[in-house]
């Protein structure tokens, strides 16, 4: 397991997340893990007691966990929302857009590129779930 | 045309950036190649049968001189001197060495061109109408509508790693030039009885091994919507196209086994959502767009006459221009299917004359067609005659659109590592046998498609005629296929029998042109008489 | 036989393992029977070849020819430009292809 890239200010939360079926069950925990085929909706009427969400990416090529957390941030969630598993270098700029502010890559990310990746884009064409301002939104403004 | 402004160039700068960077990383090792291929493949570079092989996108099929002029320089100085053009309205070149490939991509940018999302699991580039703001049927210009979902695609981070390819064609007419219900969506903008312009969106088309029409999930978008709801079907199909079989993870397949209405009401309630969300651009946007996309300055007395007296000119002008909605213009097609040749292939000197042509001729406007010929789309008609000479000279005079001779073909084996069989060959061998028994006029619209294999890039499905490429045992052997279209009048073609060798699949083809001629009735087309009189006459001929 | 074939990281050319490199002409391969494996994993992690892979083959005329068309078509270049092959000059090429 690499290192842990966290981007948020606040403690990180220490235990372990759960599956969703069992954080549906046990009305106690705070970390949950989303897998590919999960829907992320069923975590909304809770997201009062969820810290940590994690997105599983079991194979890079994947993509159903970029629209896992978009759902949870449009729908206000705002504590941690982690990637995990095979995570690379060049998804994490698209995954932050997403609304991700950690990644917990399964091989360790050169820091250079990582830093490159978020440096990479000037401008967006799109809103998503981060706060960027859309260039649509600003030719009219 | 639409122009970048600073923001698109910036965009389009940064990606060849990021492209060199992760080209860098592989060729140092920190990057395996089953990490760089979808990376590679989002930039257009695919690994061929002899070398990288580069798609560089035309959107909506549009270009000008000065793009064209890049492209044939592109050709010269990092390919063998030659392109092709694609059914998807784009160009590629097949002997690319990835460490130019950066540097091919900072050239394009240069000329406001880009390969972004070309290839890969991915939206596409965004086809359209070929004769888009030429035609006298459509409504209104399609082209405005895909350039705004151009940009909503364009590095879209929800919708770049999806179950599969997503292709989508916009149009504006009833008449469909573009294969419109043949695409994962399919866009046709409508006026409504009240004058309002909306967006009819057809979802779940394709071809390939599983050929599909799209049924319409909503007729009328209003265009203030148009992008949300795009959004709410790609998000259903992200989360909900199947992974596990790469075969069946296109949308249409997903929309097949929901069925339409569950698809369409799960698209309705994530665009009831989305619109909460406040993803649609400001419809300042779309008309800020539209600007770029008005009438170039038409002459008010531009006149109708054409000298008719050389035959071989009158012969042209009949078959390859069409109609236009300013008095005294046509839209001229320059055919890519000379009698022998390879179908959508253009030298790079070609290229160079039909951008000086364009310039000329044609307001500083090309089209690319998706049955791989380009169009001027606004001549005036005073001009065909020197337009035609100069064409002619360079071996683009070709008489043929949209008869037999006008074959849309793959690449095939030649130069397609999933290929089974050529297509090339066998589409040059028919336009020989067509050309020399001088049976090409008379048999008037005929579409012959061609595809080497399963995956149908050849449009085989919706050709009139279609021919698809097997491998028997280690030989090539040509299927033969009746009865489709991918026009207005959509469907979707059946195969004969049994199959045909190299040989005898042109045999085939001329035999059931053979059928057409005796059955036909006044103004029937070979598809007509076919849809008449269904497929046992020409199986009997073909099979006895 | 068995030969071994990829194609070159930077250039895309289609490449054939010679026993001790890589040749872009098929003459040159070598029969890797029993070393494919190891060979093509050493050669792709070294960056010499991209997406190796062996293919059956069999001699004719002193020279290997590979048993599927389509490998046959890779060996040499594109039966419809036969001005782009590696032997424009040869008539027959044709014949040995298809």
């Amino acid at each position: 397991m690499a290192e842990l890239l966290r981007y948020r200010d606040d403690e990180t939360v220490d235990h372990p997340a759960v599956t969703v079926d069992a954080f549906l069950d046990q009305s106690n925990a705070s970390a949950v893990r989303i897998e590919p085929g999960d829907d992320a909706r069923d975590l909304l009427p809770h997201l009062e007691r969820v810290a940590l969400v994690e997105v599983n990416f079991p194979a890079f090529g994947d993509g159903r966990g970029y629209s896992s957390a978009r759902i949870l941030r449009e729908a206000g969630y705002d504590g941690e929302l982690r990637a995990v598993g095979d995570v690379l270098v060049d998804q994490l700029a698209y995954m932050r857009r997403c609304g991700f502010d950690a990644f917990e890559p399964d091989q360790q990310l050169d820091k250079g590129d990582v830093q490159a990746a978020f440096d990479r884009w000037p401008e967006v064409y799109q809103p998503a779930a981060d706060d960027r301002t859309p260039i649509w939104t600003k030719r009219h403004s | 045309m639409y122009k970048y402004d600073q923001y698109d160039q910036a965009m389009v700068d940064a990606r060849v950036e990021e492209f060199r960077d992760q080209a860098r990383r592989r060729l140092e090792g920190k990057l395996t190649e089953a990490q760089f291929t979808p990376l590679r493949l989002k930039n257009g570079l695919y690994l061929q049968l002899h070398a990288y092989m580069l798609r560089v996108a035309i959107p909506y099929g549009t270009l000008d001189s000065r793009q064209m002029h890049a492209l044939a320089d592109i050709a010269d100085r990092y390919d063998r001197g030659y392109g092709h053009f694609t059914t998807r309205q784009n160009i590629q070149y097949n002997w690319i060495k990835l460490e130019d490939a950066a540097d091919i991509l900072a050239d394009l940018s240069k000329v406001e061109m880009h390969a972004i999302q070309t290839s890969g699991n991915c939206i596409r580039n965004i086809s359209s109408d070929h004769f888009a703001g030429a035609a006298a049927d459509e409504v209104v210009d399609p082209r405005p509508y895909a350039e705004l979902l151009r940009q909503w695609s364009s590095f879209h981070p929800e919708f770049n790693y999806l179950p599969r390819k997503f292709k989508i064609a916009v149009i504006a007419s009833d008449t469909d030039r573009a294969a419109m219900r043949l695409h994962d969506i399919g866009i046709q903008i409508v006026q409504n009885d009240a004058g309002e312009l909306g967006a009819a969106f057809y979802v779940g088309g394709g071809m390939g091994r599983t050929p599909m029409i799209a049924p319409c999930i909503n007729d009328f978008v209003p265009l203030d919507r148009l992008v949300t709801y795009a959004e709410a079907c790609l998000r259903v199909y992200n989360r909900y196209g199947r992974r596990d079989n790469k075969y069946k993870a296109r949308i249409k397949i997903l929309v097949h086994e929901l069925g339409a209405e569950e698809y369409t009401r799960q698209v309705e309630e994530e665009f009831a959502h989305l619109l909460e969300q406040g993803v649609e651009p400001p419809f300042a946007e779309l008309e800020r767009i539209r600007t770029f996309f008005e009438d170039p300055l038409f002459e008010a007395d531009a006149s109708s006459d054409i000298d008719r007296s050389d035959p071989d000119f009158a012969l042209w002008v009949d078959r390859n221009t069409v109609a236009h909605k300013a008095d005294g213009y046509v839209s001229a097609v320059i055919s890519l299917k000379p009698v022998g040749g390879i179908p959508g292939d253009a030298t790079a000197e070609q290229m160079r004359l039909m951008a000086d042509l364009a310039k000329d001729y044609s307001f500083d406007e090309l089209r690319v067609m998706h049955t791989q010929n380009i169009v001027l789309p606004h001549v005036r008609k005073a001009d065909l005659h020197a337009l035609w000479t100069a064409l002619d000279e360079a071996g683009l005079g070709a008489p043929n659109l949209d008869t037999v001779e006008d074959i849309i073909a793959c690449p095939g084996l030649d130069y397609c590592s999933l290929a089974n069989a050529r297509s090339i060959p066998v589409a040059q061998r028919i336009s020989e046998r067509f050309a020399k028994t001088g049976k090409t006029e008379t048999l008037g619209q005929l579409k012959l498609k061609i595809s080497g294999c399963i995956n149908a890039c050849g449009h085989h499905h919706a050709g009139h005629i279609g021919i698809l490429g097997v491998d028997r045992k280690g030989v090539e052997n040509y299927q033969l296929l009746l009865g489709g279209s991918e026009a207005e009048d959509v469907s979707l073609a059946k195969i004969t029998g049994p199959g045909f060798d190299e040989h005898g699949i042109v045999d085939a083809v001329e035999t059931v042109t053979t059928v057409y001629e005796r059955e036909r009735e006044d103004g029937e087309r070979f598809l007509d008489t076919y849809r008449r009189i269904g497929m046992n006459p020409f199986k009997e001929a073909l099979y006895g | 036989m068995r030969l071994l074939t990829g194609n070159d990281l930077k250039t895309g050319a289609v490449t054939w393992w010679t026993g001790s490199d890589w040749s872009i002409h098929v003459e040159d391969a070598a029969d890797v029977t029993g070393s494919e494996d190891e060979t093509a994993r050493r050669e792709e992690a070294a960056r010499r070849v991209n997406a190796p892979y062996a293919v059956d083959a069999e001699t004719q005329d002193g020279v290997p020819r590979p048993t599927h068309i389509k490998e046959r078509v890779r060996t040499l270049g594109p039966t419809v430009r036969p001005d782009l092959t590696l032997k424009p000059a040869e008539p027959d090429l044709g014949n040995w292809v298809i």
